[in-house]
């Protein structure tokens, strides 16, 4: 079983450290794992994308061409990765600031108002993990209980207090995750 | 009177210790002789031998490795501040020393000698001005005087094209990690024996993790001048010393 | 090798790994994409636990000469930097390679020229196999492709470095420099002592004993005979250097029609396009050079007879190519494929290329 997964949006939404909890908690399932960031210049804003690849083999390259599963938050991630998601492979994408809604019908599509719902709870620095709930919803390649011990061991320790609020934003963004196109294959 | 200098019980000087039979290449006249005398003195003296570093420098003194029977590094052209710093941060209990020109300090070594410096590194500089690059033939150094003719200032410094003397050791004095800032000369016996007193502060700082010393000697370069040995003790004295005065700049 | 498995980024399995074999010094320059190097080495704060020395050169003309100075002393001294910095630090190397001085350095590959890119790029193949620096010296170069391959090999260049007394250089990119793989780290060993430094490098400046001559570190020879043998002295070196030390990886490469040679990511990404041509019917192989200096030539000659072309894939216009063609002799096509100035091939874009030059 591998999943090749791109998490794209704007530097400071958490699309890495989404990517990094992803790659704990494959470790965790003793899963053969890859992270790789592509980012700009800019510490904040600009563009950052980062694939994440688990496995049960060996990852031959940690580059791929297309992918399984595509976390898209921003329009030109949308523009960029859309066409890169495999027949029959899943995008999940938070409509805040997309006002393009993806086209393709042989994928499925699914959307999450984690930013919306993130604002509301006054929970935004939890963000990304609204958008991962979404995707275990949908898509669970990771156990919750790995989850929880990945983003144990990829938070320093100061943090860990922030660690219940964390798996609340999850299990709200496995409630608010939508369906809006179920791929045929 | 028939007092025989043969004899050992009547020996007044001798070659240091430190210093081996290879014949020097340094031109009559030239200061690098007395100071290098005065660094194997110092070194002897306080029983450093064994475990004394130095870095030489690219520039007349290239060779001092030659002369000197210790350890030596011989650096790239200005570097030696740079390599002075690993030898001594990895080697905490050694005494280590850099042997630098105006070129190699004052021009292509500058960011190396002030960040040194600025650090407090526990090295000692050995700084020779001469105001000339001596070893290439004769052109402009950062310490060469205004209107002063070298080989690449036909006319004289000035100060449009070529800025002013650099006053590095005045300028290094004003860094927190400097201890010793110093300037001497060793073309009379009185001041040898004040330059050599103040090498061996600077060796003891740097035994001591004081921090930076730097001793500069205003030094003659009579080829480079092109006058007599006596006639560049004498300019020298007229000249350099107004714009480079002797004696302690920082001295804690 | 420790038995708990890690999940982190090539360069700080870097700094992880040089302190955990008890290097004494690392001497660094922050610049993109490598800074992890330095940034864990500060955070981890070895000198008070093995007592490794880590620095914050000026810059990385400093570093290097930093370098020389420590490994002057026959301690074990490192620095890291990336493309534009590699180019800064060109003399001192140079002088590394002259003073028969052995060391570590690590370049984090970014595209060039100039100022560049912070993207990962393959583009410094030359400047480090070739001589970046002046005079005729050669650079032990260790290509890793994996995070694991960045931990081993600076065991590893160390261990090179060394045994013939000569720098060695880790070639990484950006994606192995930045990528998150999971890692064994070597288990820890404690520095050598100033005495065990004596021993292995007599040569070493650490103060001159009674007992023996003056040591000196120099690559100056004003006697133009004693220069010539110098530097005989060296190329006998790197002779012994290629009869011993030639690593490479042959990855699916029984019964192929078409060979890949690709090194680092490079070849990661070559795996990948492999498996998607070979579901096409396509019979290929990669053969990953490990060290690109020595360069693995006579394997490839033998695969020369074997197969019927050669495509080098590189994050380059064309580098490594011209060794596999000098390698080959014309026996077979060889051809080039590469994207450049940080752009990273993807596999669909190698079996393209693969197809398209190679006419399967």
């Amino acid at each position: 079983m591998v999943n090749e997964i791109i998490i794209a949006g704007f530097g400071g939404q958490g699309v890495l450290s989404m990517g990094k909890i992803l790659a704990y908690s494959g470790l965790m399932e003793g899963k053969e794992v890859s992270w790789f960031p592509s980012y700009g210049p800019e510490q904040r804003g600009g563009t950052a994308n980062v694939t994440v690849i688990l496995s049960d083999n060996t990852i031959s390259s940690p580059i791929v061409s297309e992918y399984d599963i595509a976390i898209i938050l921003n329009q030109p991630s949308l523009d960029k990765f859309e066409s890169q998601v495999k027949p029959g492979g899943i995008l999940l994408y938070d409509p805040e600031g997309i006002p393009r809604a993806p086209k393709r019908t042989d994928i499925s599509v699914y959307k999450i108002e984690a930013m919306a719902t993130a604002s509301e709870l006054k929970n935004q620095k939890a963000f990304n993990m609204f958008v991962l709930g979404g995707l275990l919803k949908v898509c669970p390649i990771v156990t919750l209980e790995h989850v929880m011990m990945g983003l144990k061991k990829s938070l320093p320790e100061r943090h860990h207090s922030m660690l219940p609020m964390n798996e609340q934003a999850i299990l709200k963004g496995m409630e608010i995750v939508e369906e809006m196109n179920k791929s045929a294959s | 009177m028939s007092t025989s200098i043969i004899d050992p019980k009547n020996l007044v000087y001798a070659k240091p210790v430190l210093m081996n039979e290879t014949q020097m290449h340094y031109c009559p006249g030239c200061s690098h002789g007395v100071v290098h005398k005065l660094v194997a003195e110092v070194i002897d003296e306080m029983g450093l031998k064994e475990i004394t570093i130095g870095i030489a420098p690219v520039g007349c003194a290239v060779f001092a490795y030659d002369y000197l029977d210790i350890d030596w590094q011989e650096a790239a052209h200005g570097r030696a501040p740079a390599l002075a710093t690993a030898v001594k941060r990895l080697n905490p209990d050694k005494m280590v020393f850099t042997y630098q020109g105006d070129g190699d300090l004052a021009a292509i070594g500058t960011a190396e000698t002030i960040h040194a410096a600025n650090r407090g590194e526990n090295i000692a500089i050995i700084f020779i001005n001469n105001g000339i690059y001596g070893m290439t033939g004769g052109q402009m150094a950062p310490t060469t005087l205004m209107n002063m003719k070298t080989s690449t200032t036909p006319n004289g410094r000035d100060t449009h094209e070529n800025g002013y003397p650099l006053k590095i050791t005045d300028l290094l004095a004003q860094l927190p990690g400097v201890c010793l800032a110093t300037r001497h000369s060793v073309h009379t016996a009185g001041a040898v024996k004040k330059a050599k007193r103040m090498i061996a502060k600077a060796f003891q700082n740097s035994l001591d993790g004081k921090g930076t010393s730097i001793v500069e000697i205003v030094s003659t370069c009579s080829a480079g001048w092109k006058m007599s040995p006596a006639g560049a003790n004498d300019w020298m004295v007229e000249n350099m010393f107004p714009v480079y005065p002797m004696g302690d700049i920082k001295n804690i | 090798m420790s038995e708990e498995i890690y999940l982190m980024k090539g360069n700080e399995a870097i700094a992880h790994a040089a302190i955990r074999i008890g290097v004494d010094g690392y001497f660094g320059y922050p610049i993109t994409p490598q800074s992890e190097i330095i940034e864990t080495l500060m955070a981890e704060a070895p000198w008070t636990t093995t007592g490794m020395v880590v620095m914050q050169a000026e810059s990385e003309t400093a570093s290097i000469n930093m370098v020389y100075g420590g490994a002057g002393c026959g301690k074990m001294v490192m620095t890291s930097s990336s493309s534009t910095g590699m180019s800064l630090m060109q003399e001192g190397v140079s002088f590394l390679a002259g003073g028969n001085l052995p060391c570590l350095l690590i370049n984090v590959m970014r595209g060039g020229p100039g100022l560049g890119t912070i993207q990962p790029s393959q583009s410094d193949y030359f400047q480090t196999v070739k001589g970046g620096g002046h005079g005729d010296y050669k650079m032990i170069t260790l290509a890793p492709a994996s995070v694991q391959e960045m931990a081993d090999f600076v065991d590893l260049g160390f261990e090179l470095a060394f045994k013939y007394s000569t720098p060695a250089t880790i070639l990484a990119d950006g994606v192995i420099g930045q990528m998150m793989e999971k890692v064994k780290l070597p288990e820890f060993r404690r520095r050598r002592t100033e005495k065990e430094i004596r021993e292995q490098c007599p040569w070493a400046t650490l103060g001159k004993p009674a007992d023996r001559k003056p040591n000196v570190i120099t690559t100056l020879q004003l006697d133009s005979a004693v220069m010539e043998k110098c530097n005989l002295d060296l190329q006998a070196k790197y002779k012994e250097i290629e009869a011993n030390e030639i690593r490479y990886q042959e990855i699916d490469c029984e019964d192929i029609d078409y060979l890949i040679v690709a090194f680092g990511s490079a070849a990661r990404i070559s795996q990948k396009a492999i498996e998607l041509a070979r579901a096409e019917g396509i019979k290929v192989g990669v053969l990953r050079p490990i060290t690109l200096w020595p360069f693995p030539t006579k394997i490839i000659k033998e695969y020369a007879s074997k197969v019927k072309g050669i495509l080098t894939v590189e994050m380059n216009a064309g580098q490594m190519v011209e060794d596999v063609r000098l390698s080959v002799n014309g026996q077979v096509p060889v051809e080039h494929f590469g994207r450049l100035g940080g752009i990273i091939p993807t596999p669909n874009e190698v079996v393209v290329a693969l197809k398209e030059k190679m006419g399967c």
